[in-house]
């Protein structure tokens, strides 16, 4: 039977270390809903979200109370709607008349983001794949709560740089359509290589192709848990380190486990994955950052950052996927500036770099992640900044991310704020030289060979 | 039979446990198992409850005990037994 100390460390957990559920995300299929007439297409988008998930934030609700952890949000994620839309969608319009039927539906049913308005475009696009890329800017300055990717590259494909080049400029569009609010749009888009179907983590979310009809797939968090157990361990061989870690991680991904397998069953959906990742927020005691510190690092991007992310990374993993009967979606540490105060420190202090973070991003979940950048940088260098987290997801074969803000009419030295859980960031520099005739070139990268590894 | 964990954490008095055991035996709710220490002069309790015969609802019964928790200055949750067996066990 459960001890008086274990039921006080899990309760130090939720109340002091920020331990909680960062997301159950409801996968929903809207391919049933295509057709060619676009207000019926949008009434049965409308009509389906509103039917399966009606009882979303009520059962979040009532797990949270039973269990006493905090399930921070309730999220829904679609068919990229790029193929939803195709049949129906003729102009910009079109599609963004879909975004703001997906915001209604969202509103409508409680949840804060809803994502999938999306295209997977990794060897080429379409021509509604291109209209809906196109509507983006509009589409999010349009919405509240509609969140965008676009899936230019894979490992088995390469990267359709087409896709890449007119996505600086979207990127550019859309910080100037929502200039009111620190281009606050382009922290609701992310550009993948190597997506994965089932990520329950927004911006980038969205119900792939493979997925069945409805699915729960549900995000852990507990950075701050790490962080804490860590202190306990000060001064301990790697060995030490890594045990640590790995124990604390299958805690985390316990809970994540029990709370999608709770919400299945009460949902009457089936149950997905577990995301392992490692979510910060801009709460203090909340930050993947200052795990890396607790290492033993200055801050997050001094020498050995790469090291300590990689092995932080992978005691997760290999503790997570104990602890959990489906693991899926990005699984692995989230490197977000905006959205964790100790990376924000650690630029500020002058430690950490776009570049630096370029190199995090090979050995960690996702990528370059709200990283706000001076609104004057050019679309092409917009463009070389993706084509190269995009390569580094096709030849490492993992996912890689990137969600960048040019913030409209500020530069190097001016700061944002976003609010609530996207946080506050400095604006970073970017390096000043051209890539305008390698992003002009058009066309594709072709898919890198599989063997020969080195 | 769902068992439930009830947890009591605040500064020792006379009467915590007095208290909690009058409202659970008023609303049908059996005691399992009782541990409690004390940690720099804070009081730490834990039962292990089932409420299946209880007429209320886990919601009511987890809003009541909190609200004693506030009378007698003392942070009382109740949380469904699964947590902690999932994360501490194999």
């Amino acid at each position: 039977m459960i001890n008086l100390y274990e039921v006080i460390e899990t309760n130090k957990m939720i109340e002091q270390e920020n331990l909680d559920v960062r997301t159950i995300t409801l996968g929903i299929s809207l391919l049933d809903c295509a057709g060619p007439d676009l207000s019926t297409v949008n009434q049965k988008i409308y009509d389906k979200i509103t039917r399966i998930a009606k009882d979303l934030v009520s059962v979040g609700n009532k797990i949270q109370k039973e269990y006493g952890i905090p399930i921070v949000n309730k999220r829904i994620a679609v068919t990229p709607i790029s193929l939803i839309g195709a049949s129906c969608c003729r102009t910009i319009d079109d599609y963004v008349s879909i975004a703001k039927t997906l915001d209604k539906a969202a509103e409508d049913v409680g949840v804060n983001f809803i994502g999938g308005f999306s295209a997977i475009v990794s060897k080429s696009m379409t021509a509604a794949d291109e209209l809906l890329i196109r509507s983006i800017p509009r589409a999010l300055a349009g919405t509240n709560r509609v969140c965008s990717s676009v899936n230019v590259g894979s490992t088995r494909t390469g990267i359709d740089m087409n896709a890449v080049k007119l996505l600086g400029e979207i990127i550019l569009q859309t910080a100037e359509l929502t200039k009111e609010q620190d281009s606050i749009g382009c922290a609701k888009f992310v550009v993948f290589c190597n997506a994965p179907d089932d990520n329950p983590f927004m911006a980038g979310a969205f119900h792939g192709i493979s997925e069945g009809d409805a699915v729960i797939n549900v995000g852990v968090s507990g950075p701050g848990v790490v962080k804490k157990a860590l202190e306990d361990v000060r001064g301990a061989d790697f060995e030490t380190l890594c045990e640590t870690i790995k124990k604390t991680a299958f805690k985390i991904t316990r809970v994540g486990q029990l709370v999608a397998q709770e919400a299945s069953k009460l949902l009457n959906i089936p149950f997905g994955i577990v995301d392992l990742s490692l979510a910060p927020t801009p709460a203090v005691g909340d930050s993947v950052a200052e795990i890396l510190q607790e290492m033993g690092l200055e801050y997050a991007g001094a020498p050995g950052t790469t090291a300590a992310l990689a092995l932080l990374n992978d005691q997760v993993k290999k503790g997570g996927i104990m602890a959990s009967s489906f693991v899926g979606g990005l699984s692995g540490a989230f490197i977000p500036v905006s959205e964790d105060q100790g990376m924000i420190d650690a630029v500020e202090a002058g430690a950490l770099t776009l570049e630096k973070l370029e190199a995090m991003t090979c050995v960690c979940s996702v990528g370059l992640d709200m990283i706000a950048i001076p609104g004057d940088t050019k679309a092409s260098t917009i463009s070389g900044i993706i084509a190269d987290e995009m390569a580094i997801g096709m030849v490492n074969q993992k996912t890689t991310a990137v969600r960048i803000i040019p913030v409209f009419g500020k530069n190097v030295g001016d700061r944002v704020e976003f609010g609530g859980l996207l946080g506050h960031a400095p604006i970073m520099p970017v390096n000043k030289f051209g890539c305008e005739n390698f992003i002009n070139r058009g066309g594709r990268i072709p898919a890198p060979v599989h063997s020969f590894k080195n | 039979m769902k068992r439930t964990v009830i947890t009591v954490v605040g500064k020792d008095k006379v009467g915590i446990i007095a208290r909690i055991c009058t409202y659970l035996a008023d609303n049908g709710i059996n005691i399992l198992d009782i541990s409690q220490t004390i940690v720099q002069e804070f009081f730490n309790m834990m039962m292990i409850v089932d409420m299946s015969k209880a007429p209320k609802s886990f919601e009511e019964i987890s809003d009541e005990l909190e609200q004693i928790g506030k009378e007698i200055g003392v942070i009382i949750k109740a949380q469904r037994e699964d947590i902690f067996d999932k994360m501490h066990r194999i």
